[in-house]
């Protein structure tokens, strides 16, 4: 999909005739048009991918067809009404967040320009309190006794057709990163209204490609890439050829093998593609660097969860994976690599939905007896966690001299930061590591800014939706590049190595983007080694 | 043209108390009949409303963490902003029900050529806000004397302190001037702040004008239109109201009523409303949990029966590149009947 050249963008954003850049729109939000045309909207979920998910036992997503945004009539299921307004009902009795979300707001507007949607787009539907709007006023109307009575005087208004295309567009407009509901008073979290547009609009059949078929992929195969078994650990074995050319270390991990220790889950990505390969070069020299004894599962092999995009069904079904093969192969505990919203889910959700995880120990690092207590009940630790840990107690033979061509800033992942509160674990990893500089305070940890494409839509059909919302990500990368000559982006996600490298080749081009556990496979000693020159670390070409 | 209509409903609501409290025989109306009413309606609505959110379930530990969460040893743990235990929510909740802890992270962003965005801390929302609700705090506290006999020192004492300045006479409050600033503020950023100009409904500039007129009719009875109010009858009707024996003496004015009527409207409207953020605000899920959801398991009680796509059926689809990729198996590869019949005359060829 085109986006328009860097100049051109770089102008609309600070000028074009936006809420943000302060022109307001003449007529009330409930009368701008909903348009939708190439470019502007993720592409729906292909047929055969509903039907299958529509399928699989405990989900539930019929009708089931072709269609296209761009066109009038979105086959709807004829009730689709009812469906809606019972599906609401529903989930107001399911959510207290929901009904007190609904309820709460004032409208202080202290969240208008803290989403990085509206910065980038300055689209007045994408301040959080208006995305909420899109919704609240469908629930005024047909909940509230105020609505009943006052109607549009009361803020409410009739649900129709163009108001679920409106839901599509904003809630699909939208990160579900949460930066606003740390803003907000209340704690609104609009992440918690998008769950319900979206789930709501799955139950009339719409839904966008880039997260079903993720999600039918992982169910099948799973991970979201749609790896089989073989190719996924041909993949991983790649790798480790890879580091065996550099550093003539042979590392053979294991997959799927009965009475490890540990199981390792990391999201499919790591495996797949740049930069995120890297990160996994990094996990493999850190295990064998420990000695510890583990496997990857290919059953397993998604530590992503798209169904955190959906529904919670979905999320479930997907998630009960890791438990079900901890179970199977009989490990101790789990460690997880690098992932955002994985994290969130993990943290959150996982003990709730599938747990008690009571075949599991309480997590004890092998090496140096630390009892993750933090994890007594999930028995999943996060790697940086574990990193953090192996660093203070001294089992990490580590020559930062080896990442002497960086110079990192780094990116706190929305769902790590405001999700599990893992701030600092990373930071001291990279204190260890890397000379590093952070970005503004208020770009960063609790505040920090979304890559722009997350919960899904890192998809190419919308990328200059992309380069919008991730501009704010971005412009805070731009100003420590300037300072401090920053010139690579760490993360602890994968979602964000893949769209952060996007967002950086647009706005950024001289950045790059790492995991931190590359960073740290880039710095360690491991004995026998015998590694030349390595300009560029694990990136380096060797022939 | 929203706030334009909330001015006129406040505009019919001093008229119709105004009015009717000068029919004889209505002051009972409008004294006693309505304020029953209205702490009635408002009673039972915030007890409705608290109690519908209540009976929905809180299904996930949905926490929203501002600060480092409890973790290892060597990691600064940040009580307040990622609780782990109860005390430490409490101690967050306070923060936040007290202190108005997430507007005071409030920022202003800007956009430059560039592109450059900036954000500056921006605290006024916070500050007018404080002052809003705590004047108004006081304010209720003070009209205790009203209802109570004998007025208890405790609000003696708030009373002295917050006329201290002693000026006029009677001496003005502070809290007066502090609610009035604050709704003014408050009513004004939502003119003139692009965003929540474009975002504010009926339902935002109805209870400002509502509480604006409120204190101002307040501060009219005490300052300047004294001659129709009796201090005595008023307090008389007020102890008669919570005593449940309520007198109307006639010699109260018109700018009472209209007071009083414009109080029980707000009580009315209080329960349906985003008032309830009052109540809203301790039951917000994002604020009130703790953040150890790993350390400890959070029960959802509807809890759907769901399970994975079962390992059994991922391996007898894929079981043959396993083994062929020596990847371990549960079950190991069956020869297909047809084969192992070909295979066998082959071997016997050879």
């Amino acid at each position: 999909m085109s986006v328009p050249k860097l100049e051109q963008l770089s102008k609309s954003v600070v000028q074009g005739p936006s809420l943000a850049t302060g022109a307001i729109p003449k007529v009330d939000w409930t009368e701008l048009p909903v348009e939708f045309k190439s470019g502007n909207y993720a592409y729906p979920a292909k047929k055969d991918k509903v039907e299958y998910l529509n399928s699989q036992k405990g989900l539930y997503f019929p009708n089931a067809r072709e269609w296209s945004p761009e066109d009038d009539d979105w086959k709807f299921p004829e009730n689709w009404k009812e469906i809606i307004i019972k599906g609401l009902a529903e989930r107001l009795n399911k959510f207290r967040s929901l009904k007190i979300f609904m309820d709460c707001c004032v409208r202080c507007g202290a969240c208008a320009d803290k989403c990085h949607f509206f910065l980038g787009t300055g689209d007045p539907r994408n301040m959080p309190v208006m995305r909420a709007e899109l919704l609240r006023s469908i629930y005024r109307n047909d909940f509230t006794l105020a609505g009943k009575v006052l109607g549009k005087m009361a803020g409410g208004r009739e649900l129709t057709v163009g108001v679920l295309k409106e839901w599509f567009m904003y809630s699909y407009q939208c990160t579900e990163c949460r930066r606003c509901s740390v803003f907000c008073p209340y704690g609104i979290d609009t992440a918690e209204i998008t769950m319900m547009m979206r789930e709501l609009l799955h139950l009339v059949g719409v839904g966008i490609n880039w997260i079903l078929e993720p999600v039918s992929n992982s169910n099948r195969t799973g991970n979201h890439m749609g790896l089989q078994p073989h190719t996924f650990k041909d993949n991983v074995d790649f790798l480790a050829d890879d580091i065996e050319n550099l550093t003539g270390i042979r590392i053979t991990p294991t997959f799927n093998r009965k009475g490890a220790e540990v199981l390792f889950i990391t999201p499919s990505a790591d495996v797949f593609a740049e930069p995120g390969l890297y990160t996994a070069m990094g996990y493999l020299l850190l295990f064998e660097h420990i000695g510890i004894d583990y496997t990857w599962s290919t059953y397993a092999s998604e530590g992503g969860n798209f169904g955190l995009f959906t529904n919670n069904e979905s999320m479930k079904k997907l998630n009960a994976k890791m438990y079900a093969e901890a179970r199977r192969l009989g490990v101790k505990f789990i460690i997880g690599g690098e992932c955002g919203h994985m994290w969130r889910v993990l943290h959150q959700y996982m003990d709730t939905m599938n747990g008690p995880a009571d075949f599991l120990e309480v997590p004890k690092s092998p090496m140096t007896g630390t009892v993750f207590s933090n994890a007594a009940s999930t028995k999943m630790v996060h790697i940086s966690e574990f990193t953090a840990d192996l660093i203070k107690h001294g089992k990490l033979s580590i020559d930062k001299s080896r990442n002497s061509h960086v110079k990192a800033t780094f990116h706190d992942s929305c769902n790590p930061a405001r999700a599990m509160g893992l701030l600092d674990e990373p930071r001291y990893i990279l204190d260890h590591v890397v000379d590093w500089v952070e970005m503004p305070e208020n770009t960063i940890r609790e505040r920090t800014f979304c890559c722009g494409s997350g919960t899904g839509l890192n998809t190419d059909e919308i990328m200059e939706l992309r380069m919008r919302s991730g501009l704010p990500r971005a412009n805070a990368v731009k100003y420590v590049e300037d300072r401090h000559g920053v010139n690579t982006l760490a993360c602890v996600c994968a979602i964000d190595r893949a769209t952060l490298t996007s967002l950086m080749g647009y706005w950024n081009p001289n950045v790059t983007v790492c995991g931190i556990s590359e960073l740290v496979g880039n710095s360690l000693v491991m004995d026998g080694e015998t590694r030349g020159e390595l300009e560029e670390g694990l990136r380096t070409m060797v022939f | 043209m929203k706030y334009a209509f909330s001015f006129l409903a406040v505009i019919a609501l001093i008229l119709i108390a105004w009015l009717g409290s000068l029919i004889p025989g209505m002051q009972y109306f409008f004294g006693v009949a309505v304020p029953y009413l209205a702490v009635l309606v408002f009673l039972g609505g915030f007890i409705y409303r608290v109690v519908q959110w209540a009976k929905s379930p809180v299904p996930f530990p949905i926490q929203t963490t501002c600060g480092q969460g409890k973790s290892l040893d060597f990691i600064t743990h940040n009580k307040l902003e990622s609780p782990d235990t109860s005390g430490q929510v409490v101690g967050r909740m306070a923060l936040e029900v007290l202190l108005f802890r997430s507007l005071f992270r409030n920022t202003k962003s800007e956009l430059y050529d560039g592109p450059k965005i900036t954000y500056e801390s921006s605290k006024w929302l916070w500050l007018f806000a404080l002052l809003f609700h705590y004047s108004f705090l006081v304010v209720i506290i003070r009209h205790m004397r009203m209802f109570l006999n004998p007025v208890p020192a405790l609000i003696g004492y708030l009373d002295w302190a917050d006329s201290m300045f002693e000026i006029g006479t009677p001496a003005m409050y502070m809290t007066t001037a502090g609610l009035l600033t604050g709704v003014l503020y408050l009513f004004g950023r939502r003119l003139f702040n692009r965003h929540v100009r474009y975002l504010s409904l009926a339902n935002d500039y109805f209870p400002l004008v509502l509480i604006f007129s409120i204190a101002a009719t307040g501060a009219l009875m005490r300052h300047f239109l004294r001659d129709g109010i009796d201090i005595v009858a008023i307090k008389e009707l007020a102890v008669g109201l919570v005593t449940f024996h309520p007198t109307i003496s006639a010699d109260i004015g018109s700018i009472f009523y209209i007071h009083l009527f414009l109080v029980c409207t707000l009580l009315v409207y209080f329960p349906f409303s985003k008032l309830m953020h009052l109540g809203g605000v301790f039951m917000s899920p994002t604020r009130n949990l703790k953040n150890n959801s790993r350390a400890v398991r959070y029960i959802n009680p509807w809890n759907p029966d769901i399970k994975p796509h079962s390992y059994a059926a991922y391996e007898d689809e894929f079981r043959e590149f396993m083994v062929e990729a020596n990847i371990p198996v549960e079950k190991e590869l069956e020869p297909p009947p047809e084969e192992a019949a070909e295979a066998a005359p082959e071997k016997k060829e050879e």
